[in-house]
């Protein structure tokens, strides 16, 4: 590990402390035959106005702990451990008062299918209007009018007519900018989305991916996005964390992450990737099914899957370890050339440039 | 929405006249002559086509229908056969009786059933829950005559607190809102309530089941609302169907229990259609079926009216 390199790269993360920070986030629901533990123990953090994105198959575990931010597993019954703070309050612990005022005022949330998270029998404007009366206070014709200004925001048309009319009577894009307009409505610090573009068609889904980024940038306002799609991923992401079993295997850049991927996971899930082409491209076709969380292997849970798999992997489970500095990977034979934060797609690693 | 209603309005004409059809086929399809039944046994066939022409039997009966229909249309339903009186004064007066019956415990099935539902759903799986459970799946399958006949004699015969028979302690004089004509309300009241109750409360419980488990409600607290706005959506969202059961079952009521109203010697219009059929009256029972189906004919429309304002969903389709 180079020192010199470390100061630049560090210094300026080091300063900003971290708007969300979740430690040792372990989560498990209970079911038929005990509790099933679904989150295995994340440690994420995330400085204001950045953007992280969550990567994994499907049943990894990204949506469960993109509700524990918000305190959303209390409702759920599920157990929660370790601490999840965001802006340094404790979300775990917070009381319920406190946590009301958290969830739709520091902490916007957009769901993954705009027809069902939206209440089909109230007025798109109605529940706009409801979440900043309950944050702000303010008057209900005042709440209407800042809702008719997000929707110039989110660049609904007609938006008097729009603000009047049921979910059903809307396109799924324009429900989704809706969703995206009620979220920062009080100007949140932190976005969640949850796979918010994956419900939605081709055409629609770059628009809203692209309005989301702007609006985002503009206010300054960090964000933890899941998704399934690569492509997304490279278009957004600040910072990325791969998910696996219930724990994160890889976090780092963007860049390092989705170019240089060190775990053997992130490896295959970007194989079908070419360099700098993310578009369009879907997660890459594993092996085997992903396991199951209720019954895992002893060791690494990726081994029986595992092109790289050494006999030791079937044995402990891996810490985290530094790869390049703010980049991790939990593997205890990590593949592949380290990213070289000097190079750029199309200059190999390992030239002779930065060292 | 305006639409809606005219459309809504237009189809009720073609099944109001159906009605009548079905009403006035239906009575004189029926066996037995009401004419045979009036009269003394001993009575020649000449006075029997004597009274057959005094009450316009003796017509093809395409021509009694269009009498009746035209005489119904002004609201002449013409002569009981057994009273002498009009079969629009004797309906009027069974109607009212029926209808305080019905208020009182439609008032009650919807408040009970909806608190009792709500709770029950919110609660799900919980002691409430299996003790509302318990309480409805007793309140659908008791046949409501029979709780008529177990509360007459526990209340009634064993402990004397109220009485089994009547609408107030002078039968000859109509339902007052004081406390003697009240007592005799409570009975009739708790056995035609019974079944509307319990199925008002299974109809809103499995609705705020079915709400809770939507996706919007997580979207509703990642919002920051407090549990009492959540319940409002969840309320609002149960609401229509609860509402169009309970307008369907007030709508029962309003018809009148020939039954509970003949345990309870009720004079509302289930009693008086007993007492049409059983003495043949055939005016009076064909007068108190057109009442009673084109009633039912105006409820259907008035839940659908109603559910089409609270659910922005059907207006669409
Ligand atoms: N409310 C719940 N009750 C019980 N188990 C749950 C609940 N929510 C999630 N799980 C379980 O937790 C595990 C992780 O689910 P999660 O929704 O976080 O996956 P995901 O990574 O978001 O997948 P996807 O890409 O399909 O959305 C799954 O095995 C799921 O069955
Ligand atoms: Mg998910």
């Amino acid at each position: 590990m180079n020192v010199q390199m470390t100061i630049p790269e560090a210094g300026p993360r080091v300063a900003t402390a971290p708007l969300l920070d979740i430690a040792g986030l372990r989560v498990a629901y209970r079911g038929l035959a005990g509790w099933t533990q679904v989150v295995r123990g994340v440690d994420l953090s995330l400085a204001p106005g950045r953007t992280l994105v969550l990567l994994g198959e499907s049943g990894s575990g990204k949506s469960v702990t993109l509700r524990a931010i918000p305190g959303l597993l209390r409702e759920e019954g599920a157990r929660v451990e370790g601490h999840v703070r965001v802006g340094g309050q404790d979300v775990t612990t917070l009381p319920p008062a406190e946590l009301l005022k958290l969830r739709g005022g520091r902490v916007g949330f957009i769901f993954q299918e705009p027809m069902t998270a939206l209440d089909p029998v109230f007025r798109i404007g109605d529940q706009i209007a409801e979440t900043i009366v309950q944050h702000r206070g303010v008057s209900w014709r005042a709440a209407m009018a800042t809702a008719r200004e997000l929707f110039d925001l989110v660049q609904i048309p007609s938006a008097e007519r729009r603000l009047k009319a049921y979910p059903n009577e809307l396109s799924g894009g324009l429900r989704q900018r809706a969703m995206i307009a009620m979220a920062m409505s009080c100007e949140p610090e932190l976005l969640l989305a949850d796979e918010p573009t994956t419900a939605l068609d081709a055409t629609v889904q770059i628009q809203v991916l692209l309005l989301l980024r702007e609006i985002q940038r503009e206010r300054g306002t960090a964000m933890v996005f899941v998704t399934h799609d690569l492509g997304v991923a490279a278009e957004i992401a600040d910072e990325v964390a791969v998910m696996y079993a219930g724990r994160i295997v890889e976090r780092g850049g963007a860049e390092q992450v989705l170019l240089y991927p060190r775990h053997p996971y992130t490896r295959a899930l970007t194989n079908c990737v070419v360099q700098g082409s993310y578009r369009d491209q879907r997660l890459g076709e594993l092996s085997g099914a992903p396991p199951d969380v209720s019954r895992l292997p002893p060791g690494c849970s990726f081994a029986p899957r595992c092109p790289a798999r050494a006999e030791d992997c079937l044995r402990h489970e891996p810490d985290f370890r530094s790869l390049a500095p703010g980049h991790d990977a939990a593997c205890l034979h990590p593949s592949g050339p380290s990213a070289d934060p000097s190079s750029r797609p199309g200059v190999p690693a390992g030239s002779p440039k930065g060292h | 929405m305006l639409l809606y209603v005219v459309r809504r309005l237009l189809y009720a004409v073609p099944i109001a006249l159906g009605v009548t059809l079905v009403v006035f086929s239906l009575v004189h399809i029926a066996p037995g002559d009401p004419i045979s039944a009036l009269l003394p046994n001993e009575a020649t066939e000449e006075m029997l086509q004597q009274a057959r022409k005094e009450f316009g039997l003796d017509r093809p009966l395409p021509v009694q229908y269009a009498i009746w229909l035209g005489h119904a249309a002004v609201g002449n339903l013409g002569v009981s056969i057994g009273s002498g009186r009009p079969v629009a004064d004797e309906v009027a007066a069974a109607v009212v009786n029926t209808v305080i019956l019905a208020v009182s415990a439609g008032l009650l099935s919807c408040l009970l059933g909806f608190v009792l539902g709500m709770v029950a759903g919110l609660r799900r799986d919980g002691l409430i829950d299996h003790l509302v459970n318990l309480f409805t799946i007793s309140g659908v399958s008791l046949p409501h005559y029979w709780l008529a006949i177990l509360l007459v004699i526990v209340f009634s015969v064993n402990l004397s607190w109220l009485p089994p028979l009547g609408v107030g302690p002078d039968t000859s004089d109509g339902w007052r809102p004081d406390w003697a004509h009240l007592r005799h309300l409570i009975l009739p009241t708790l056995a035609t309530a019974a079944i509307p109750m319990a199925v008002i409360a299974r109809t809103m419980r499995a609705g705020v089941v079915d709400v809770l488990d939507q996706d919007f409600i997580g979207t509703l607290r990642a919002k920051g609302l407090p549990p009492r706005r959540i319940l409002w959506h969840v309320v609002r969202n149960a609401l229509p169907t609860t509402l169009a059961v309970m307008g369907l079952q007030l709508g029962n009521m309003l018809g009148g229990s020939v039954l509970v109203e003949t345990v309870f010697a009720w004079p509302g219009t289930g009693f008086l259609l007993a007492s049409a059929i059983f003495q043949r009256d055939l005016p009076l029972l064909q007068g108190t079926m057109l009442v009673l189906a084109m009633f039912f004919v105006f409820l259907n429309l008035i839940v659908d009216l109603v559910q089409s304002a609270t659910d922005p969903r059907i207006r669409r389709s």
